[in-house]
């Protein structure tokens, strides 16, 4: 042995800085959605509590919507683009294998040249996204990290399958995370997550991409699938249990917590949990659900951006999040509103 | 282990708490779908709670099997002998 490899050898204090939403421009209702599926906006509002949601134009691309909601985040924690060190994008429908979305998003950012990457991770993808962001300001990988959670689901739905045409819609959210003052100030707690492969049918493509395109029935988009009653009575109830474990993790009792921004499933799941959970009637639950549809990866920024908006969250307050979904895989964290 | 009474009763509690239906309509004979008009998601919670509540396992293939009051009575009471 020659020589050593130096390196940080202490934690920094991590926590999100900015965020910041990109809602795509066209309003889709239930009743445009029950034109192809034998269905009726009471059974979805009941089912779902999806009363609205929105799909992308065609220009409203996956790097479009991200780099709006990037730059809004950016704008909101006062870091300039050539302050970025790495963009981190969750996405499972942007539809290029390579180059990963994140690096035409940085470039258009201005960021320079800035190391980016896509993770897919459905819809746990911020959850595991800001884990990764966090460890790496912790560890003195970078200063300052931007996660965008984005999809466009509606071009992997069926219009015609009952069970999911209603649910999915497109949208980005964004956030910056960076060095916080003191250890004191730490704004992202310790991830809990986690992926159970075993259950890797219950939501997934009808097909490989290959196989739509030259299978007997192609070509065709190999649409997402997905057994709604055994994923809500795993999201229900075993999420429930990852997100007390997140709570204990981080050290914040369910009277501290102000926030509870589950990813935006489905509004039964969101009460189920909230049950579960048996929270305080003082924690502001997120239903963005509601306006927004199931955006995945986007869901749990979106969801907080519009708290923020109303009121029903203000910074500094303690927020629980949880994404779950497709692999299936989940990750949690207590995180401090920026 | 409980009676088949105290099984019903109990069940017309958690179908009475999870979905607002009064606990006197959860009879017997009354199917949970047409007669209680509890969905499949709502009965998915109905049998989280009666699983923890008569400590049995009630798996998600034979939730579709327990149309009526009836079915999941006798199935708890199956799986708890």
């Amino acid at each position: 042995m020659t020589g050593s490899i130096t390196g940080p050898t202490t934690l920094r204090p991590s926590r999100i800085l900015g965020l910041g939403g990109y809602r795509p421009s066209r309003v889709i209702t239930n009743d445009e959605i029950i034109q192809n599926i034998d269905s009726s906006d009471e059974w979805i509002r009941t089912r779902s509590g999806i009363e609205r949601r929105r799909w992308a134009t065609d220009e409203e691309t996956v790097v479009a919507m991200s780099v709006s909601a990037a730059g809004k985040a950016l704008a909101d924690a006062g870091i300039r683009p050539e302050q970025v060190d790495c963009v981190i994008v969750s996405t499972v429908t942007h539809l290029y294998q390579t180059p990963a979305a994140a690096v035409e998003i940085a470039h258009k950012l201005g960021t320079g040249h800035a190391a980016a990457f896509d993770i897919s991770a459905a819809c746990a993808g911020f959850c595991y996204g800001l884990s990764l962001a966090s460890d790496m300001v912790r560890g003195g990988t970078a200063r300052h990290v931007v996660v965008i959670g984005v999809e466009r689901l509606s071009d992997l739905t069926d219009p015609y399958d009952r069970s999911t045409a209603f649910l999915f819609a497109d949208g980005a959210g964004a956030v910056v995370v960076g060095p916080a003052d003191s250890e004191d100030e730490q704004g992202i707690g310790p991830v809990v997550w986690g992926s159970e492969g075993e259950h890797q049918t219950l939501i997934t493509q009808r097909e490989e991409w290959r196989d739509a395109m030259f299978g007997p029935d192609g070509p065709r988009m190999p649409h997402l699938i997905m057994e709604g009653n055994p994923v809500f009575r795993w999201a229900s109830y075993e999420m429930a249990k990852v997100a007390r474990q997140a709570l204990d993790a981080a050290g914040v009792s369910v009277e501290e917590l102000d926030v509870f921004a589950p990813h935006q499933a489905n509004m039964r799941i969101t009460d189920a949990m909230a049950n579960a959970l048996m929270l305080p009637d003082r924690v502001a639950i997120a239903r963005d659900i509601a306006q927004q549809g199931n955006t995945s990866a986007a869901s749990i920024p979106l969801a907080l951006e519009r708290m923020l908006e109303t009121g029903d969250a203000t910074s500094g307050d303690l927020a629980l999040v949880i994404g779950f979904g497709a692999g299936l895989v989940y990750a949690a964290q207590v995180i401090r509103m920026p | 282990m409980a009676s088949t009474e105290e099984i019903r009763s109990g069940l017309a509690e958690i179908v009475n708490e999870i979905t607002g239906v009064p606990a006197d309509d959860v009879q017997m004979e009354k199917s949970f779908t047409d007669d209680l008009d509890i969905d499949s998601l709502s009965m998915i919670e109905v049998v989280v709670a009666a699983e923890e509540k008569f400590g049995v396992k009630i798996p998600e293939d034979e939730v579709q099997n327990l149309a009526t009051v009836s079915d999941a009575v006798s199935y708890i009471e199956k799986a708890g002998s």
